[in-house]
């Protein structure tokens, strides 16, 4: 059995972001480019999988332009077994993306595709459902515990109201929430191997895939800032200014 | 004509305040007709809050005993036959809206624009992204256009309406490979809803235990808040996930936030932007918690907590 997961170049989690004063984008000159987080705990999730003897290789998948590689690298170096690229350096939208990811699913029949469940940049929360829907497989969405058995997932997944349990027949997309797992370190020796692991490279044409129709993005530009407030020095103090807005009785 | 579709969420029994919240973004649009789906296995009374919803025309019921829970992959293709006729479909940005709204997309053909925060005609809005920290203003091409609502943006839409409520049998084809096992919600039963409450007091991991948790719980129930709290507090296992604010939990817009022994990392503060007023209690005077928040007291939570208690007395 395989299982593909999809690994995203994003800004760093930690990077705090700049719009551009000509509201053209964000800056991302020199800013640190890493690994999806949701992401990185597919990757973690996937190899529990094999590790455990429920699969046999995982296959880790990019789109985007080259440098994207690096990703690809970080998750060969945790342990996937190899990688595909889809080079491409247009703004590939979460529509697309499921296309992309329907055309490998052809070529590789994978049982499980995990992904993770938003990608920080855009935080759209779509790819996994997309590729569900136009696979006509289940979707086990933000979970938080898969357990495999036999031709069936049993997943818990984090909503609104606590936690809900899936049963789906397999194939079907998993998309990863935050406590799913922490990924693994990478160690040394690891980027090593990695560096001798298989990357395949597509074009969508090769694909065969064609771009959905996109949403156009007209500008960016900076939140409303809050007003900044006042440290207030006892706790009298903080009650006398909640009360005088009617905040407590 | 260019009507909206709002999928309404409910439980079965009672319909979800974010419901109405997409409503009042459905209202900019601006179109002819505002109708409302309700997908339920015996679904009298949540068509009929949901005709109560002033500005909506519609409401239509689709009764199935597969709807009993909410699976995406049963509503999706039910919702698709509904879609028809219709130049927008709305969703709140739940955590159903975010699981349904883009296998209907996809279905569609047509790209879904996430968590609109403002309507600024019927096919550009505004949405965040990097948790926040950047708005795009984003134009939908031509065709249906589909987006989930981000429902801290928009306030309740008022009762008071009568719409038609119109029963409606669809013969789609409903796949198997999806089973409902349980829900579980994680307690806070009889407290106000996170996602409605007027104020809420949030702990996080300065909070230092599960056991320790019973203070923040104690001062919540003393003034009528919901309990919310930091990822890390939920990662730690002192409470559990529903509770979680931020930018993978909860957005909400509380016209109180209270937040004890958080320190104010992006993902958390994505969360309580559009809170009303932010109280930020922690010991580090360099918390970044405080340059957000609108009264910031340095001290220790347990103590701040007990002299609030008797204050409020
Ligand atoms: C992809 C991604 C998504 C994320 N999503 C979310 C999210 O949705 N929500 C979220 O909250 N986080 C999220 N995070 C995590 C976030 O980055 C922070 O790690 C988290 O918010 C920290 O929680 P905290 O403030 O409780 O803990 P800490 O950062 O450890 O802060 C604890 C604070 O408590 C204070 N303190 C300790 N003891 C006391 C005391 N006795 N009295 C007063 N103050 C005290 C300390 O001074 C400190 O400021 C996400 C992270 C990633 C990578």
């Amino acid at each position: 059995m395989k299982i593909l997961v999809g690994v995203k170049r994003v800004v760093d989690y930690n990077v705090r972001i700049q719009v551009k004063p000509d509201g053209s984008g964000i800056a991302t000159n020199g800013v640190k480019m890493s690994m999806n987080p949701f992401d990185e705990i597919a990757i973690e999730e996937a190899l529990r999988i094999k590790e455990a003897g429920h699969a046999a290789e995982v296959i880790a998948v990019t789109m985007g332009p080259k440098v994207a590689q690096e990703q690809l690298r970080t998750a060969l170096a945790m342990g996937a077994d190899r990688a595909i690229h889809v080079e491409t350096d247009d703004d590939i939208q979460p529509l697309t993306a499921a296309r992309i990811f329907k055309a490998l699913c052809d070529k590789e029949s994978p049982k499980i595709v995990l992904l993770g469940k938003q990608a920080i940049d855009d935080d759209n929360s779509q790819t996994a459902q997309m590729l569900a829907a136009i696979s006509h497989w289940p979707q086990a969405t933000f979970a938080s515990s898969i357990t495999l058995d036999g031709d069936k997932a049993t997943v818990i997944r984090e909503v609104d109201a606590g936690l809900e349990t899936l049963s789906v027949d397999l194939p079907a997309i998993i998309s990863a929430d935050l406590r799913l797992n922490e990924p693994r370190y990478v160690k040394l020796p690891d980027i090593m191997k990695a560096k001798r692991k298989t990357i395949d490279t597509f074009t969508l044409d090769e694909l065969a895939v064609e771009p959905a129709p996109a949403i156009k993005i007209l500008k960016t530009s900076p939140p409303a800032k809050r007003q900044a407030g006042i440290k207030v020095e006892s706790v009298d103090e903080l009650v006398a200014a909640l009360k005088e807005k009617g905040l407590v009785k | 004509m260019s009507k909206v579709l709002v999928i309404a969420e409910h439980d079965g029994t009672t319909l979800n305040g974010s419901t109405a919240r997409a409503v009042s973004c459905a209202k900019e649009l601006g179109l002819d007709a505002i109708d409302i789906a309700v997908l339920a296995s015996d679904g009298c009374s949540v068509s009929e809050q949901a005709a109560a919803i002033s500005g909506v025309n519609t409401v239509i019921l689709v009764e199935n005993p597969a709807n009993e829970h909410a699976v995406s992959a049963l509503l999706a293709p039910q919702i698709e036959a509904l879609s028809d006729g219709y130049s927008h479909l709305l969703a709140p940005s739940t955590t159903f809206g975010k699981d349904l709204l883009p296998r209907i997309a996809a279905h569609l053909g047509a790209p879904q624009i996430s968590d609109i925060m403002r309507v600024e005609s019927a096919r550009v809005f505004d949405r965040p992204v990097y948790a926040g920290n950047a708005i795009i203003t984003v134009e939908a091409p031509e065709g249906i256009v589909i987006g989930t609502v981000r429902t801290a943006s928009y306030p309740v839409a008022e009762n008071g309406g009568s719409a038609t409520i119109e029963k409606r049998e669809l013969s789609v084809e409903l796949p198997s490979h999806t089973q409902f096992v349980e829900l579980s919600s994680g307690g806070g039963e009889g407290r106000p809803d996170l996602q409605a409450a007027a104020t809420v007091v949030s702990g996080g991991r300065g909070v230092g235990s599960e056991e320790n948790f019973s203070v923040i719980y104690g001062l919540a129930d003393k003034i009528g808040a919901a309990v919310g709290a930091s990822r890390a507090a939920v990662d730690a296992g002192f409470i559990p996930n529903d509770h979680q604010v931020g930018q993978t939990g909860k957005i909400i817009a509380p016209d109180l936030y209270m937040a004890f022994g958080i320190s104010g990392a992006i993902q958390h503060l994505a969360g309580i932007k559009d809170a009303g007023t932010i109280v930020a209690v922690n010991k580090d005077a360099d918390a970044p918690i405080f340059e957000v928040a609108d009264f910031g007291l340095v001290g220790d939570l347990f103590q701040v907590i007990e002299e609030l208690e008797a204050a409020l007395g």
